[in-house]
């Protein structure tokens, strides 16, 4: 069957149906990338992959290829190397790995069959948050299957190359989605985060060497090896950044969903061509571009690229692609309290600013939403915007959780003032 | 004590996954309250001198997870998703409903020892918000109707 190049990520989903078994998923084209990686180099690939310029679909945005190259490789290097696939997809309004995993689990046991051989793995951990029940168990038939066939074990195919994957289920806990975090949690230690350097290429699981990507990440790397780097960059819209991206839209919109669009898609596409534009007839209020840890923007970022470099550029993060979108009958206040709620109860306490600060300012927002608020409490939340800031925390999850308050505090100001002001929410 | 049948299923989780003893400490919490329905003290000493680690340190691995109960629980549980995409598109109104249905609060469990109901965190079903999870099953497009309908199945 021929590939469809449009959207190579989900060719082989069809929502509602049990994902492909290993014989039809082979049938379709599948681990022809692993047999034809397996010819090649593990550099080459690496070269390849940093061409193609695949970037961290988790969030953070950095080059795939980049990443990939911090490892230590050759004889000298210290061993066992491991693969950690995030699949905590714990941040809020992101539901772009499920779809993947439960969709096509085979894809992704390919990727990461390809990806270790790329760094010299010989331990690839999927880290799955456990209310994936279908993901895990959809995930542990196909790595079945794939050991069964070969695919994985003592020798990949008869190369020599040997991989072993393992599933680790976590039990509830966003701070597990940091990397270091997850590597403490697979040691079976609480998950806090860890003061690098060393960076996790030198010193990870174990204190071996070890390179942690999101699902989405690797879903992409069978298809840059089988098609190469010019098809993918071909496939984007984006000046720069390669491939395809799942998009998604949340909220008060006529069709919330996923889609796979070329990268560099607008937000004006998504929101009011795919998602069908807002419900009920109302208007767009704002819209969060990239999950729960990035700045709101507005109507006037309506046809902003949503790819990295695009939405930093206009003041917020791409983070994960999927979108949140308000109307103009839902309380920004609100749900900037959901938010903060969130990341307040999911805060690992390690280290002050979020342990603290975060209750802090989910209590605040929650009196401004009951009319409790007073004079001085927007001034609380900006001294915290503020304050909260990369290097004054271990991790990224306070500092995340800043962002989107600071852009509801840049473009919603009136409506957190008239809670002060009315002591009520005016949005009841 | 560890039941024969709590122990068995441990060794075979420390079998499939090598590494030391204590990284298969999470799955061993939940094999525990799978057949008890909570991680009593009692559990987590045994747990320690299982799988060489102190007491302590299995306390911080039960207590640091939402989804491992360290206090017991009805026979279902509800896990109402509270971030923000449920949060806009009606999550208070399921909370409410539920509370008043139930009779509890959050974090509470019903005097027939049937429902505990808990918030989660984003239950990556956003495109049908609002949602829910009972046990182990997903449940979307909630509307105080539906909520009903659904709570007969768990008996």
């Amino acid at each position: 069957m021929r590939r469809t190049m449009e959207r190579p990520l989900t060719q082989n989903i069809v929502p509602g149906r049990e994902p492909l078994s290993l014989g039809e998923y082979e049938k379709a084209g599948g681990y022809e990338a692993l047999r034809k990686a397996l010819r090649e180099t593990p550099a080459e690939i690496r070269a390849e992959v940093t061409k193609a310029n695949l970037l961290g679909r988790g969030g953070a945005g950095f080059s795939a290829g980049r990443k990939w190259s911090h490892m230590p490789t050759g004889a000298e290097a210290r061993g066992p190397r491991y693969l950690v696939v995030n699949a905590d997809e714990m941040e809020p309004a992101t539901m772009k790995d499920r779809l993947l995993m439960e969709g096509d689990p085979h894809q992704l046991i390919e990727a990461i069959i390809i990806s270790s051989y790329a760094i010299d793995a010989s331990v690839a951990y999927i880290f799955v948050r456990r209310e994936y029940h279908l993901s895990a168990r959809r995930l542990e038939k196909a790595a079945a299957e794939a050991y069964a066939a070969g695919y994985l074990g003592k020798s990949v195919l008869g190369s020599g190359y040997g991989l072993d994957v393992r599933i680790h289920r976590s039990a509830g806990r966003y701070m597990c989605g940091e990397a270091a975090g997850m590597l403490n949690a697979i040691e079976g230690k609480r998950a806090i985060p860890r003061s690098r350097p060393p960076h996790m290429a030198q010193v990870g699981l174990w204190g071996k060497p070890t390179l942690v990507n999101n699902v989405e990440t690797l879903a992409n790397v069978p298809h840059i090896v089988l098609h190469g780097w010019e098809w993918f960059r071909g496939l984007s819209r984006s000046a720069e950044e390669g491939g395809t991206k799942i998009y998604g839209a949340s909220g008060r919109v006529k069709r919330p969903g996923l889609w796979e669009l070329p990268m560099g898609t607008t937000a004006r596409e998504i929101i009011e061509g795919q998602a069908g534009g807002i419900a009920d007839g109302r208007a767009l209020k704002g819209f969060l571009p990239g999950g729960a840890s990035s700045e709101f923007l507005t109507e006037k970022h309506l046809d902003v690229k949503m790819d990295f470099a695009s939405v930093r550029a206009a003041g917020s993060h791409f983070g994960t692609g999927t979108l949140v979108v308000l109307d103009d009958r839902t309380c920004p206040v609100g749900a900037c309290y959901s938010l903060e709620l969130f990341f307040s109860r999911e805060s690992c306490g390690w280290c002050t600013p979020c342990r603290e600060g975060l209750p802090w300012v989910a209590r605040t927002l929650e009196a401004l939403e009951e009319g409790r608020g007073e004079a001085g409490d927007l001034e609380v939340l900006d001294e915290h915007v503020r304050d909260i800031q990369p290097d004054h925390t271990f991790c990224d999850l306070a500092t995340g959780a800043m962002l989107s308050l600071g852009g509801a505090l840049k473009y919603f100001r009136e409506d957190f003032e008239r809670h002060v002001r009315e002591k009520r929410c005016p949005y009841e | 004590m560890l039941s024969e049948r709590e122990r068995l299923e441990i060794e075979a989780e420390l079998a499939r996954h090598g590494g030391d003893r204590r990284s298969a400490v999470t799955e061993a919490l939940v094999i525990v309250q799978r057949h008890r329905g909570w991680v009593p003290d009692e559990a987590v000493a045994d747990l320690a001198d299982f799988l060489k680690m102190s007491p302590d340190e299995v306390d911080g691995i039960a207590t640091f997870y939402s989804l491992i109960y360290r206090r017991p629980v009805g026979r279902h549980v509800i896990l109402v998703c509270d971030s923000v995409s449920c949060w806009i598109m009606g999550y208070r109104t399921i909370r409410e409903h539920l509370g008043k249905r139930l009779g509890i609060a959050l974090g509470e469990t019903t005097a027939d020892g049937r429902f505990t109901l808990l918030p989660v965190a984003c239950l990556g079903a956003c495109e049908q918000a609002p949602a829910m999870m009972v046990d182990e099953d997903l449940h979307g497009t909630l509307t105080a109707e539906k909520v009903d309908e659904i709570l007969e199945r768990y008996l």
